[in-house]
């Protein structure tokens, strides 16, 4: 792919000239993302082999996030509704907050930590070994290998991974309202369904579908543009992280936004 | 030397490249004939293995043309150049063999994406003869990081065999093994072209390496060939400063 480079004379400023066509180097890979993602080869056996690593792989780390979050958040949450003798809504309250931003926002940061780095530094370390390059001369595309098989992986393996934590998250908040107020699993998840609609569940997989993508793409176009050996390596990493995250909170706020304006519209 | 009637495999004509302000190629001019060796010396830095990248498209030239096999890389749509790409087999400096893979499955990865419709047997067959025919193939089952040097090296010659080019380039080949694995590398070379009828263009800086190999001489200087010949034409008796510096300094090397 060819990118775009900057002249010798800048046209604003070195940096400013830096960061618009690194911009326009990020649109043009995710633009060529979604010119090569509808046709053959669609490479399934490594779309599989990468939901694998990052769904199935992240689970611990998922599970005892999730689990963690749950009992803190309650336990957190009861000494303020108990004021208002409300205690009786934590299910309530707590399955809003998680199903809504708690479980999405907690998945994808963990994923940006492990998954995009994971990718960030995998891809770099093929870019600067040349193994991309040995990949392009033997007439395999190389960006439909790694980069579209891993976006795919993410934008799938995220959104169920935040069901996931949804569930063991709300498994540790029964455990904490259980302890405390000695209410069954049944009525525990009757609130909890009472409270959560439609809208929540399906902005909430939505959103983690675009929060996979971020981390998916992000990471890979970090790799990607790695360089300077393995010095670079070690930068793009980082950088996917730092970048995803980054976007992670910016879609947030913008999921927010336009959700509300539907709930109350 | 080579009568017009013999055939050019690649033709190369005012080859120019720069990276920014540094002109690593100024007008280069080469010829590879059928089943011919063709060394490249240079010193690190002089552009042999931009020259090659070039070649397969990996880099795009600033000026002048490439003819490969008769088409003009330069000009081709990527599908074409793919197709030209399957003719040329590219030795890496450092292998490039794909670390997440077997041996196994480096060998077949450029072998199933690219010939449809070939059975397990055949794929078998075909990855278990180029494992012999580079003398590793106890080697099948085993990560590239459990490899020596020498080893990945004739491992990524082997999987550029995979798809039978018609042209070789090797970048390097004997950079960073020891004498007696340089020797075995030298000689795998000469067995490819008699085996496989390949005509090659070998990139190195290692002189004995290019003696063994090369049917001809390219010295790569400042980025233009100084000269172009047998062993013996280039370096025998050479008069030109650069080249004796260049043969003298291998040699005390």
């Amino acid at each position: 792919m060819s990118e775009i480079t900057a002249r010798n004379e800048p046209v604003i400023s070195k940096k400013i000239d830096k960061f618009f066509i690194g911009l326009a180097n990020a649109f043009k890979f995710v633009k060529r993302f979604f010119q090569e993602v509808w046709f053959p080869p669609y490479e399934f056996k490594e779309i599989l082999r990468q939901c694998y690593e990052i769904g199935y792989r992240s689970l611990p780390l998922i599970s005892l996030t999730g689990f963690i979050v749950g009992i803190v958040f309650t336990n957190q949450s009861r000494p303020s509704l108990a004021e208002f003798g409300a205690a009786s809504w934590l299910p309530s309250l707590i399955s809003i907050a998680i199903i809504r931003a708690m479980g999405p926002l907690v998945t994808a940061l963990i994923a940006a930590g492990k998954v995009g780095s994971s990718i960030g530094a995998e891809i770099g370390s093929m870019k600067v070994t040349e193994q991309i390059d040995a990949m392009e001369v033997s007439a395999i595309n190389p960006f439909k290998y790694l980069v579209v098989t891993r976006t795919i992986a993410t934008t799938l393996m995220i959104p169920i991974l935040v069901l996931y934590t949804d569930f063991v998250a709300l498994m540790g908040s029964f455990i904490n309202v259980n302890q405390n107020e000695l209410v069954s699993l049944s009525t525990f998840f009757v609130q909890v369904f009472e409270a959560v609609s439609f809208l929540d569940v399906f902005s909430s997989l939505i959103k983690s579908l675009v929060f996979g993508f971020t981390i998916g793409i992000v990471g890979c176009y970090k790799g990607y543009n790695s360089s300077n050996g393995t010095e670079g390596v070690g930068k793009a990493a980082n950088a996917s992280v730092v970048m995803s995250m980054f976007l992670i909170f910016i879609e947030e706020l913008l999921a927010l936004q336009i959700v509300n304006a539907i709930r109350y519209a | 030397m080579h009568s017009d009637e013999q055939k050019k495999v690649v033709e190369i004509r005012g080859l120019k490249k720069s990276f920014d302000e540094n002109h690593v190629l100024r007008g280069v001019d080469l010829d590879l004939y059928k089943s011919e060796n063709l060394v490249v010396l240079g010193k690190s830095g002089s552009g042999k293995s931009v020259l090659i990248k070039l070649m397969v498209g990996l880099l795009k030239q600033d000026e002048g043309e490439i003819n490969i096999l008769g088409r003009n890389t330069h000009k081709l749509p990527l599908k074409e150049l793919n197709k030209l790409r399957l003719k040329i087999g590219f030795a890496f400096q450092a292998s490039a063999l794909y670390d997440s893979m077997t041996v196994r499955e480096n060998l077949e990865f450029p072998l199933t994406r690219n010939v449809k419709n070939l059975t397990r047997k055949e794929i078998n067959a075909k990855v278990e003869g180029l494992l012999d025919s580079v003398g590793l193939p106890k080697t099948i089952n085993q990560m590239p990081s459990e490899l020596s040097g020498g080893q990945k090296k004739r491992i990524g010659i082997a999987r550029t065999l995979i798809l039978e080019p018609e042209i070789m380039l090797y970048d390097e080949p004997t950079a960073g093994l020891d004498p007696t694995t340089c020797i075995d590398i030298n000689n795998l070379i000469n067995q490819v072209r008699e085996e496989y009828n390949t005509s090659s263009i070998v990139i190195t800086h290692d002189l004995t390496c290019a003696k063994v190999t090369g049917d001809r001489m390219a010295v790569l200087i400042e980025g233009q060939f100084e000269s172009i010949g047998t062993f013996d034409e280039v370096f025998t008796n050479a008069s030109d400063p650069k080249i004796k510096s260049f043969y003298d300094y291998n040699f005390i090397q």
